[in-house]
């Protein structure tokens, strides 16, 4: 066997021998095409949006864009039936205006006009000509007599036309980083030549019962072995399979080469996080098991249905009703394709959430963005990286896209930016979802059948699970476009909608979603403890010739397995049928212990579960902790109060996050309560979102998060302690009670095999353990990221280290949640927890420049009582308006509650409870004013309270350091006086409102707003 | 006129996705609800007998592939047409919202003249002048029109959820026929004084004329693209953490005079 049987699988279908330079214009497609344009008369938005795109990146010669939806449709239809498709089906009769072009023929174009096409590359999931195909067929449009049903082959794409007088490089330029995005589109400057694959490719080599020779392989071979064939094994794993295979006097196959890799992926198996540590000298089993799972063991909390062992986290939220959350990452995939890679992600957690116990139904969505400065100069983009702001806009289009189709409303996020995200940004996406109490287990039996629902399988995504296991580098666009993957949501629905009713019809006795390393770890997860075959010539494919390993490790999209016993296989398959949806049988479970794959009756892998699952090496590795030598800069004094608070508004992790929060349907479903954006203009920022999950029931479910990747890079320990303190804060604030809260962990890293990044974990992980206890808030999901660096060149670029910490809690009644807006003139304002010196990791030195200081932490002895203290207020009705002090600090809280209520507020800083932070030498200077305005101290609150109710407060609060700092105006504006009565700053609500809109969520609402 | 509470058929198919919501408001407006894919009621069209009103809910039908609605509107067109119009002349009530309502201006049910070819129809509801996806609330007022269940000068706000809601008109000559056959139903208002025309964002999309809602001449076929079904329990509103304690949303009572309409009409 040759070096090229573990070659990277191609993307394309048809071989790619098309080495012709760009210039030269490939023939015309013999197809129909179709392509349908706003009529001139009427203005064509999506060409608004395009000039502003291409303004931005520098091009001024196109002077009108105008887009048209394109169709190639088969030469085997004639004029009438092309026109009827047009008529009925293409182009709508007052806005559209169609141009049809006969097969091989060159479209009539106006004069004058420069044309881009960007067509999807072939293979690559087109789901808006796969829905054209099917209504053609369904409504007869391509019907000749015989054939009424027959679904043609169809294929979209984008005609852009575009007047003035751009040069034909500034042309590719518009087309590469505005309209296409090469890693799936195939891009035509001025070139007609679109291709037409309709026809089925021929079969591929039948080599997947060949052998990988390994047993003679030395460690070089072996490792040029993973590398090559893309399996991300180390060398002592292949050093273990070499063994394992050698025991059985055999060689492995390609395919159970590929599963074992899948299986042993960072990204499937946690290597690191459950690995040994030997940090600084001390020895740490598993660093997992001693740190988050420690703590949610020793809470042991009986509203914890399941936790860790399913696809998320389950907890009771009322006696017969369950609540299902987890949030995932999609590092890797958006930032080489940030639309799909978004939108996939979110598709991808969706399904977590449908695949946990016997089958949630998702009720919300959570995202969390972590990019590069939106400011960044363009020659400060890393090569082959993409600017932050097309990575900004590609995930929240992804998200919306996803998301909005499936009909799940998104109701919390965040955004942060830091220079360190630039070449690999971070995107989480979370789903919450509810299920009966009876539904939250399952189980699989042998003699069960395995059934695949949902979409086809292709190849694409194949190495997804590897992919995401390993850094990213200059040229990952091109070698890793195999990886990236097209969501189709309303396939994704249709699964939903069939599923639930399977689901309370109890048709199948286990589930899980195909993610990472598709079928190959969802039946090799569900077999573990029974076992599993597989007769892969029966898994329904999207296009033919696909390799028995590339169908049982593609990671196409939109596929759920499930465990059906026999006796209800035949009613299963009729529920998916009734809703349009796949099933298909594959294989059953067995009592064997074996994973046996077939292809066309042939074995072509026979692997024991027991080495698939435990059989991984478990590495040791080296951590430390140095912290960093920076001398402390205490708080240096501000000497422009008001322009400093404008600047802090402005700042893109403070300003506004309107112009995402609108794109997504966050009203979906009706069972909002609080909103994600608050007060009468709705332009507040919520700190939280509520849900009614149980119509009729005034119980309620707070969902919140928390993350600060500047306090990590200082304090990695405390900045765990102090995003857990952020998110318990914020869900608190909208009413969640925080001793019915659950956590969820995510953490993104850079590259653990260097010892600082591992020992950094190691803290960050204590952090959470150490927080969790205290506050008695159990972990019950979460995920890992490990390797997000950036190489170019011989320079490699780590991630910030980055946790969210997403919390889901209880809220008793949502008649008493609460917002953060303002309500009323002449109440009072009551600052609840101490302000200390410790700016490190602010926004404040951020913006003066500074760098370096103590990071805030949590008082872990108080906080809890903090938080029970003003939970047990808001809960009672004392308060009208609650806001979490956090990034740029009491300053920024008050002015945001100010203009979101459409009132203003006085605050008399010299009130503000202060503290010495724990262990302060007194050595740097602390000016007071700074210090009160700006810190970012924890566990803080800034509560609106009638003056009636002013008693009932303090003596909930009593013993905790808590003041009446200022009141409620009507007049819209905010004053500060300093510690010394001094005038600091007096602001009208106007200036903050447009501070907070900030200049690039300006831009943003802007682009296409006419 | 059919015995006891009114019966509501809500039509899904692919990518429906708000006919929970809108169940929930039907049955608190005292309709008996039943849900229907799209394909049970083309294997019995009869079945449509059954009900007093047919409501099709909000969603990304088919995704909303090639424009939203239109793989949806022509289902309907090619399948279902005649027993549509038979059911709303025998006095049944058709509600359309967002996603139903551009399903329902691609069926030509809202135009009340038989079997008019789609190239005629001189409406259409196109992007967003924003181009984007937008979620907002809205405030609409019910206008004096054919519809005999909206109270003329009712103000209703809701939550708009759409991507391609701006209602366009071929020439101002179909305006004057929609003003004069009375079927322009609801307008978007500004949402501090609900006598004055709402400029963006009260008019979330650019409609022309404030156009949120289109009746037939009949008044018995209605679409609008905001939602009033997530307008429905005392929690829904945005601000009602700064007003005194709702008892219902204003979403309900709209349900509630169709549902009352259509016990008499049908």
């Amino acid at each position: 066997m040759s070096e090229l049987t573990l070659a990277k699988p191609s993307m394309t279908p048809t071989a790619p021998d098309d080495s012709s330079p760009r210039s030269a214009e490939r023939p015309c497609p013999p197809a129909w095409r179709v392509e349908v344009f706003r009529r001139e008369e009427v203005d064509d938005p999506d060409g608004v949006e395009a000039l502003a795109a291409l303004a931005e990146i520098g091009v001024d010669g196109v002077r009108a864009a105008r887009l048209g939806r394109g169709y190639l449709l088969p030469a085997e239809l004639d004029r009438a039936q092309v026109a009827r498709i047009v008529e009925e089906l293409l182009a709508d009769p007052v806005v559209d205006r169609a141009r049809v072009t006969e097969p091989g023929a060159r479209p009539d174009v106006p004069p004058g006009r420069a044309r881009i096409l960007v067509a999807r590359k072939p293979g690559v999931m087109d789901p808006v000509a796969l829905t054209v195909a099917r209504a053609i067929a369904r409504a007869g449009l391509a019907a000749t007599g015989s054939t009424h049903g027959a679904t043609p082959h169809v294929q979209s794409f984008r005609a852009w036309e575009l007047e003035g007088d751009a040069s034909r490089a500034e042309l590719e330029r518009c087309g590469r980083r505005v309209f296409a995005n090469e890693v799936i589109d195939e891009l035509h400057v001025d070139d007609e030549g679109l291709a037409w694959s309709p026809a089925a490719e021929p079969s591929r080599r039948a080599d997947d019962a060949v052998a990988v020779p390994l047993r003679d392989a030395d460690d070089a071979r072996l490792e040029q072995l993973s590398r090559e064939g893309e399996l991300s094994l180390s060398l002592e794993e292949m050093r273990a399979i070499q063994a394992h295979f050698a025991e059985l006097g055999r060689e492995p196959t390609l395919v159970e080469l590929e599963t074992l890799a899948q299986t042993w992926s960072e990204h499937c198996k946690h290597k690191t996080f459950a690995g040994t540590i030997d940090m600084d000298g001390e020895r740490i089993d598993n660093l997992f098991r001693e740190t988050i799972q420690r703590a949610t063991r020793e809470l042991d909390r009986d509203w914890c249905v399941s936790v860790f062992h399913d696809n998320a986290g389950i907890v009771e939220f009322d006696r017969g009703t369950c609540l299902a959350f987890k949030v995932e990452t999609h590092n890797h995939p958006s930032a080489i394709d940030p639309y799909g890679g978004a939108g996939t992600g979110i598709g991808g957690v969706i399904r977590d959430i449908l695949g946990v116990g016997l089958g949630a139904r998702p009720i919300a969505n959570t995202d969390a963005f972590f990019v590069g400065p939106p400011d960044l100069p363009e020659d400060e983009v890393p090569r082959g990286a993409m600017h932050p702001r097309r990575i900004l806009r590609g995930v929240v289009a992804g998200v919306r896209d996803y998301g909005n189709r499936m009909g799940i409303p998104t109701v919390n996020g965040g955004v942060w930016f830091d220079r360190g995200y630039t070449g690999n940004p971070l995107v989480y996406a979370g789903t919450l979802g509810i299920l009966p109490r009876d539904c939250a287990e399952k189980a699989v039996a042998p003699g069960d059948v395995v059934v695949v629902v949902g979409g086809r399988t292709g190849r694409d995504g194949i190495h997804g699970a590897t992919f995401s296991s390993v850094e990213l580098h200059e040229e990952s666009e091109t070698v890793s476009s195999a990886a990236v993957q097209i969501g189709d949501p309303i396939t994704e629905k249709r699964v939903l909608d069939a599923l639930l009713v399977a689901r309370d019809r109890r048709l199948y006795r286990g589930i899980t979603d195909c993610g990472a390393g598709g079928l190959s770890s969802a039946v090799g997860e569900m077999g573990e403890d029974c076992g599993a075959e597989v007769d892969l010539e029966r898994v329904p494919l999207k296009y033919p010739g696909l390799t028995a390993a590339e169908i049982w490790i593609s990671e196409a999209q939109e596929r759920m397995v499930l465990a059906v016993p026999p006796d209800d296989l035949e009613a299963l398959l009729a529920v998916f049928v009734a809703e349009d949806v796949e099933a298909t049988a594959i294989g059953r479970f067995t009592d064997t212990g074996r994973l046996v794959l077939r292809y066309d009756g042939a074995v072509v892998g026979d692997l024991d579960m027991r080495f698939l699952h435990d059989g991984t090496p478990r590495p040791v590795r080296t951590a430390t902790w140095t912290a960093p030598a920076t001398s402390d800069p205490g708080v240096p004094a501000c000497d422009d109060v008001p322009a400093t608070l404008l600047a802090l508004l402005a700042d893109p992790e403070v300003a506004s996050k309107e112009w995402i929060v609108r794109q997504y349907d966050h009203e979906v479903q009706g069972a909002a309560v609080v909103h994600p954006l608050v007060g009468p203009r709705g332009d507040g920022p919520g700190n939280g979102s509520v849900l009614q999950p149980v119509a009729g029931s005034r119980r309620g479910a707070a969902l919140a998060c928390g993350a600060n990747p500047r306090y990590g890079a200082l304090d990695p320990e405390g900045m765990a302690m102090a995003v857990l303190d952020e998110a318990l804060r914020n869900a608190v604030c909208v009413g969640g009670d925080p001793r019915r809260t659950a956590v969820l962990d995510n953490f993104s890293w850079g590259n653990c095999r260097r010892p600082e990044q591992l020992g950094a974990l190691v803290l960050a992980a204590r952090g959470c353990r150490d927080a969790a206890l205290a506050y008695g808030t159990p972990f019950i999901s979460g995920k890992d990221s490990l390797n997000n660096e950036y190489r170019v060149g011989d320079r490699t670029l780590s991630i910030p280290p980055t946790l969210l910490i997403s919390a889901l809690s209880i809220v008793p009644d949502v008649a008493h949640a609460v917002t953060m807006d303002l309500k009323e003139a002449g109440n009072l304002l009551y600052l609840v927890g101490a302000t200390r010196a410790e700016l490190g990791g602010s926004l404040y030195l951020r913006l003066a420049g500074v760098e370096g200081g103590r990071a805030p932490r949590p008082d872990l002895e108080r906080a809890p009582a903090l938080l029970a203290a003003v939970h047990g207020a808001i809960a009672a009705g004392l308060v009208r308006a609650a806001h979490d002090l956090s990034e740029g600090g009491l300053a920024v809280a008050a002015a945001e509650m100010a203009f979101a209520g459409e009132l203003g507020a006085v605050l008399d800083l010299g009130r503000v409870p202060v503290e010495d932070p724990p262990g302060d030498d007194g050595g740097a200077p602390v000016d007071p004013t700074a210090l009160r305005l700006f810190s970012e101290s924890c566990t803080r609150f800034l509560l609106e309270v009638e003056p009636q109710h002013a008693p009932a407060l303090e003596r909930r609060i009593q013993g905790l350091p808590c003041a009446a700092v200022g009141h409620v105006t009507a007049e819209p504006r905010l004053g500060l006086r300093g510690p010394a009565g001094e005038v600091v700053a007096d602001l009208a609500g106007a200036d903050l409102r447009a501070a907070h809109a900030g200049p690039f969520a300006t831009a943003e609402r802007g682009r296409s707003a006419s | 006129m059919i015995a006891g509470r009114p019966r509501t058929l809500v039509l899904r198919t692919a990518g429906t996705n708000c006919d929970r919501e809108t169940v929930l408001a039907l049955e608190q407006a005292g309709s008996e609800v039943d849900v229907l894919h799209l394909h049970r009621l083309l294997e019995d069209p009869d079945r449509l007998a059954r009900y007093a009103a047919l409501v099709v809910p909000g969603g990304f039908s088919y995704g909303d592939d090639v424009a939203a609605g239109r793989v949806f509107g022509l289902e309907l067109r090619h399948h279902l047409l005649a027993p549509l119009r038979a059911f709303v002349d025998r006095g049944g009530v058709v509600l359309g919202v967002c996603n139903g309502f551009q399903v329902l201006v691609d069926t030509g049910l809202l135009d009340g003249t038989a079997d008019a070819p789609r190239r005629e129809r001189g409406y259409a509801l196109h992007a967003n002048a924003s181009n984007r996806f937008e979620c907002r609330w809205v405030t609409l007022r019910a206008e004096e029109c054919a519809c005999p269940w909206l109270e003329p000068g009712d103000v209703l706000p809701m939550p708009a959820a759409h991507g391609e809601g701006r209602f366009l008109v071929r020439d101002t000559a179909v305006l004057e026929r929609l003003r004069a056959n009375g079927q322009i139903a609801l307008r978007y208002v500004s949402s501090g004084a609900p006598d004055a025309p709402a400029e963006y964002p009260d008019n979330p999309n650019g409609s022309v004329d404030g156009i949120a809602g289109l009746c037939d001449p009949t008044g018995r076929v209605l679409g609008l693209m905001p939602h009033p079904e997530r307008n429905v329990s005392p929690f829904h509103h945005p601000l009602w953490t700064r007003q005194p304690r709702r008892s219902e949303g204003e979403g309900l009572r709209f349900y509630r005079r169709m549902i009352e309409f259509a016990a008499r009409s049908a």
